[in-house]
């Protein structure tokens, strides 16, 4: 048996929108101490809402794959709806996650609120 | 052509062990304790393997004690001395902080049974200097256990000079080689050694089989208390297919030794050299030249050891890391952590313990794919990002 369901699995072989972006309108990074992993989210903004995305994972294969259901899942939406997105959907679009790989979505959680802030301070100076 | 270079966590059975335990299954099943004709057939099978083990090591067959494995040789040689020392009032144990946890969680409860303990760092090559056991040796110390062969890098330590040193010190001398016998030669008279774990499966035999040396003299202890089994110092029926599986992986390890020593330390310092020419920013951890030699274990900057298993596995290599993923946390590891390494680098471990079968193919492959691997994790990689546009420093040149 596979460590990881088929879902979980195409998304860490073949991560959406991986890598670096240049000239974001935002970028948001966020770690998390339990593992000492990070991600990073670019986003291009275009009317509120974000039009293209990219996601650089320093992590696990759970971390990989999450930035990658996150990345889709955000193209298209307004910021507010970004900041809605919690880490419950994004693991269950990787087919649910086992309880110590929670805190991987939540990492990709975190990275989103850290992404549409850096947006607001930036272009609404808040 | 998927390839298990993972054979430090256990081996394949080799058919000739396996041929050599069938019939202790079905045909010699008698229990060896018992007078009968079939369970003395039994008993003599089991001296037969004492013999062959003890031969192979070098030591007479009455110094061999059969476990359950290295896990159980480990405990009860540690406990054995520790509760010697103990009666003449001698509680001090000399150790190192590589060892396996098979001896260092059996050295934290010894301590919180009112035992000191020193543990020894290896330097920045995973070596145990002899200088630095001969100073760290008080009057009351009771044991000194240095693993031969370490598990995750593979170091080799200075088993003879070490143990020369305990025996003009008079302390007794433990080494745990479940990860060298089989793999390079041992001789316990040679190299001053008092006692000697081992178990069967690192070296192609059964699984749960392993074997204690306890040089004459030394007073073992029972831990397992029961049947007089074993001069009484391990009760429980004997596992006899097992037992006859190790004799015979372990004679037939000895008859290759010296081939196979060859063709992997070859085969092992190309991968080595073919992965550090590809791959920018990385290390091999351990010592090159004192090493197992079918060890690689090396550092990569920038990314993690899980998700390179991981697509290793997918591209057909069986590999392992030095840090614990599948408990979520990805800390290093006790060993990668002695070796100085920054927690962030020794994150990025990866060990490869090739078998005796490896092709000059499968060799290449693994360097091409740990090659592909390491740049495709790179390219996701904040980290590695942030090491790139120098807003973060390489570790490693
Ligand atoms: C150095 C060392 N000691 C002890 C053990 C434990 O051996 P066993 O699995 O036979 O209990 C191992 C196995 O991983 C090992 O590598
Ligand atoms: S284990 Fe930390 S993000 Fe997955």
């Amino acid at each position: 048996m596979a460590l990881y369901n088929d879902v979980l699995m195409e998304h860490f072989l073949n991560p959406r929108n991986a890598g670096a972006m240049d000239a974001p309108d935002a970028v948001g990074e966020a770690g998390t101490d339990r593992c000492g992993d990070i991600m990073k989210l670019y986003l291009k903004v275009a009317d509120g809402k974000i039009t293209d995305v990219r996601c650089e994972t320093y992590g696990c294969s759970v971390a990989i794959a999450a930035g990658s259901v996150t990345s889709e899942l955000l193209k298209g939406r307004t910021l507010a709806e970004a900041l809605a997105l919690k880490n419950a959907q994004i693991a269950e679009v990787l087919g649910g996650l086992p309880e110590e790989k929670l805190h991987c979505s939540v990492l990709a959680e975190d990275a989103v609120k850290a992404a549409v802030n850096d947006y607001r301070r930036k272009y609404n100076g808040v | 052509m998927y390839i298990y270079a993972d054979n430090a966590a256990t081996t394949k059975m080799s058919q000739r062990a396996l041929d050599a335990m069938l019939p202790f299954f079905t045909d010699v099943f008698a229990n060896p304790s018992s007078p009968h004709t079939p369970g003395q057939r039994a008993a003599e099978a089991l001296w037969q393997a004492r013999e062959a083990i003890a031969a192979v090591i070098g030591c007479s067959p009455r110094e061999i004690t059969f476990t359950s494995g290295g896990t159980e040789a480990d405990n009860q040689a540690l406990l054995s001395a520790a509760w010697n020392g103990a009666k003449i009032g001698k509680k001090h144990i000399v150790s190192t902080a590589f060892e396996h946890h098979a001896v260092l969680r059996v050295l934290d409860k010894l301590e919180r049974q009112g035992f000191s303990v020193t543990l020894l760092q290896p330097d920045r090559d995973g070596l145990i200097a002899p200088m630095a056991v001969d100073q760290a040796i008080r009057e009351d110390t009771c044991l000194v256990s240095v693993m031969t062969a370490n598990n995750e890098i593979g170091t080799l330590q200075p088993i003879a000079e070490i143990g020369a040193i305990c025996r003009e010190k008079g302390v007794v001398f433990h080494t745990d080689a479940v990860q060298a016998a089989g793999h390079i030669p041992l001789d316990v008279q040679a190299q001053n050694i008092d006692m000697l774990s081992a178990s069967a499966h690192k070296f192609h035999g059964p699984k749960g089989v392993g074997f204690l040396y306890v040089k004459r003299g030394v007073e073992l202890h029972a831990v397992l208390e029961g049947g007089g089994q074993e001069r009484g110092k391990r009760a429980g029926t004997e596992n006899l297919p097992a037992v006859v599986g190790m004799a015979a992986a372990l004679k037939e390890s000895q008859e290759h030794i010296d081939k196979y020593r060859e063709k992997l330390t070859i085969i092992r310092n190309r991968i080595i050299d073919g992965i550090k020419e590809n791959v920018p920013h990385c290390a091999l951890n351990g010592d090159r030249d004192k090493r197992l030699p079918n060890n690689i274990n090396m550092c990569f900057e920038g990314i993690e050891g899980e998700p390179l298993l991981l697509l290793l596995d997918h591209a057909g290599i069986a590999a392992s890391s030095g840090s614990a993923c599948a408990s979520g946390s990805h800390d290093a590891s006790h060993v990668l952590r002695s070796l100085g390494l920054p927690e962030e680098v020794s994150r990025g471990s990866l060990r490869l313990t090739i078998g005796e079968e490896i092709t000059d193919a499968q060799a290449a492959h693994i360097v091409q794919s740990v090659t592909e691997i390491v740049a495709r994790l790179r390219s996701l990689s904040p980290v590695w990002h942030d090491c790139e546009i120098g807003k973060r420093p390489f570790f490693f040149d």
